[in-house]
């Protein structure tokens, strides 16, 4: 019991790590990851099932969200839809999308060779965590990090360094739903089956993740901001195996981590942040207010 | 260096009325031109630069540098050559990274924002050399959060990062309307400095007419899009701001007339 919720944890590490890129670094809360999620698994439940390679199919999981990112980056940034509402839509059509891929609604893969056959699945898992988390500590570091931190931060000034904002948007949350996409994916070999349901509160359960992280460890040398979210992941289950423990029914889980959720956000008086800084606009329409006078 | 050449702006209301903000603008920065832009609300100072910065296209008229036509250029491609300090300390700078690392990114600025590394350590003594002759303490700060600095200090960073990669033009948006009196003349004379040492063309709008007159070589007046004024070195230094506002009264009043005239 103690191992397996350390393994689920790790394997929603990754996708918490994703929503890390949209929600925290972009300061983008993209509803994409609903269906980006279940859309990983999808794909590896179909290509293990006709005998793919286990691993090509996580790849191919990974492009699958990326594409959906970029779907949802594109038409925030084209037609000029709010963020929230884009993530939306696109989940909405991964539904379908997700369904045609699998063919059903859900597809079991007991027997099926996959990453974990006679394996450790906690060494396997935790290889795949702590390679993404090392790929994105140094991503961070990197140039295009900055670009990346800064365009959540203040997208003036991403402008300013002569830096196309949009496609760097793109890039970021093809990246993010990547990564929550590899995640789907790995659950489905995990648990051995992939559903159409399973990428409901996806969202939600991230952003839980990624709370507790923070509101538990503070950021420091030792403990980078990955870490914090790997870490939220995992305590996260483990709050979800104790409200089981005490008596909660498994439809509660949903309810439970809201409730904890939003719970955790008024103790630290946080602000839930929806949009991007209003400061360019309100610069633009200052502009049209002076032509007015 | 910057030519404009004929331009045509107008805005329209949402009931269908026109504003016209420029008819037939021509102006050219030169190198070594220090410019105070000076006006009131309406006269099209804000649109002047939006304009040169590709937020707000133009109606008609071209808009040229180094004799290279950038006037269909994307904003940021044109950001490239640019660097434009705001009103509001908070847009020049990205709170959450640490002073090093926007100083690292800003000397990047026009580059490639590739995958080597974003810390640039060659740099580094000259970073902390440039924050020491500020004299506010930054260079101790590298590694702190720029959120954490106050409107004054997060200011004198943006115009340092905005100078680091010594931009084709510099433009100033009142970048020293928000600060408070003593901020405000730092800020002042470290922007005389930066752009006197790296002769960097630079057109600075201003509502402060003392600054206006005391920075810079060179004094326009803009007034319903047009330049009504346009001082150089020895004329401009014999400026005050009480002659600088008597010569607008009458500018006015006669601006006024040809107006009703042409009507």
């Amino acid at each position: 019991m103690l191992l397996g919720t350390i393994e689920q944890g790790l394997i929603f590490a990754i996708m918490a790590l994703g929503l890390y890129i949209s929600y925290k670094i972009l300061d983008f809360p993209d509803l994409t990851v609903d269906g980006s999620f279940p859309m990983g698994a999808s794909i590896v439940a179909i290509l293990i099932t006709k005998g793919f390679n286990p691993i090509l199919a996580l790849i191919v999981a990974f492009i699958g969200g990326s594409l959906a990112g970029f779907v949802t980056g594109y038409i925030h940034i084209k037609f000029k839809i709010t963020n929230l509402l884009a993530g939306i839509i696109v989940m909405t059509g991964l539904y379908s999308i997700n369904l045609r891929i699998m063919g059903r609604s859900n597809i079991p893969l007991f027997g099926i060779d996959n990453i974990f056959s006679n394996r450790s699945n906690l060494f396997i898992i935790l290889f795949i965590v702590l390679l993404s988390k090392f790929f994105l500590d140094y991503l961070l570091k990197t140039k295009f990090g900055f670009s990346l931190r800064a365009l959540g931060d203040n997208e003036t000034l991403v402008i300013s360094l002569g830096i196309d904002q949009k496609k760097l948007k793109i890039i970021g949350l093809m990246l993010a739903n990547g990564l929550v996409a590899l995640s789907g994916g790995i659950l489905a070999q995990y648990q051995g089956f992939s559903d159409i349901a399973m990428g409901t509160g996806t969202i939600v359960t991230g952003l839980a993740s990624i709370i507790i992280g923070e509101s538990v460890l503070k950021k420091g040398k030792m403990l980078n901001v990955t870490t914090i979210v790997i870490i939220g992941s995992i305590l996260y289950r483990f709050i979800i195996l104790g409200s089981l423990k005490i008596g909660f029914n498994a439809s509660d889980i949903k309810l439970i981590t809201a409730t904890l959720t939003v719970g955790i956000m008024a103790f630290k008086g946080k602000r839930f942040k929806l949009t991007f800084p209003l400061l360019f606009k309100k610069k633009l329409g200052g502009v049209f207010q002076n032509a007015q006078n | 260096m910057l030519k404009i050449n004929n331009l045509n702006k107008s805005f329209h209301s949402e009931l269908g009325t026109e504003k016209k903000v420029f008819r037939g603008l021509d102006f050219q920065l030169n190198h070594g031109d220090f410019v105070s832009v000076i006006g009131s609300n309406g006269a099209g100072k804000s649109t002047l630069l939006n304009i040169i910065m590709g937020n707000t296209s133009p109606n008609s008229g071209k808009l040229y540098i180094e004799n290279k036509d950038f006037t269909n250029l994307a904003s940021y491609k044109r950001n490239t050559f640019i660097s434009k300090v705001y009103q509001n300390p908070t847009l020049g700078t990205a709170p959450s990274m640490t002073i090093y690392e926007n100083l690292s990114m800003a000397d990047n600025k026009g580059k490639k924002f590739n995958l080597t590394l974003g810390l640039n350590k060659k740099k580094k003594e000259l970073y902390k050399n440039t924050l020491t002759e500020l004299g506010l303490g930054l260079e101790k700060q590298l590694d702190t959060e720029v959120g954490l600095l106050s409107g004054g200090q997060r200011q004198c960073l943006a115009l340092i990062m905005a100078t680091l990669n010594k931009p084709k033009i510099l433009l100033l948006d009142e970048h020293t309307a928000a600060l408070d009196p003593q901020t405000s003349k730092l800020i002042m004379e470290k922007t005389k400095k930066i752009v006197e040492s790296n002769n960097i063309p630079t057109l600075m709008i201003t509502h402060n007419l003392n600054d206006a007159i005391k920075y810079g070589n060179r004094l326009i007046m803009l007034h319903e899009g047009r330049i009504i004024l346009d001082f150089k070195d020895s004329e401009k230094q014999d400026l005050t701001p009480e002659k600088l506002l008597r010569i607008f009264q009458t500018k006015n009043t006669s601006i006024k007339d040809d107006e009703l005239f042409s009507l």
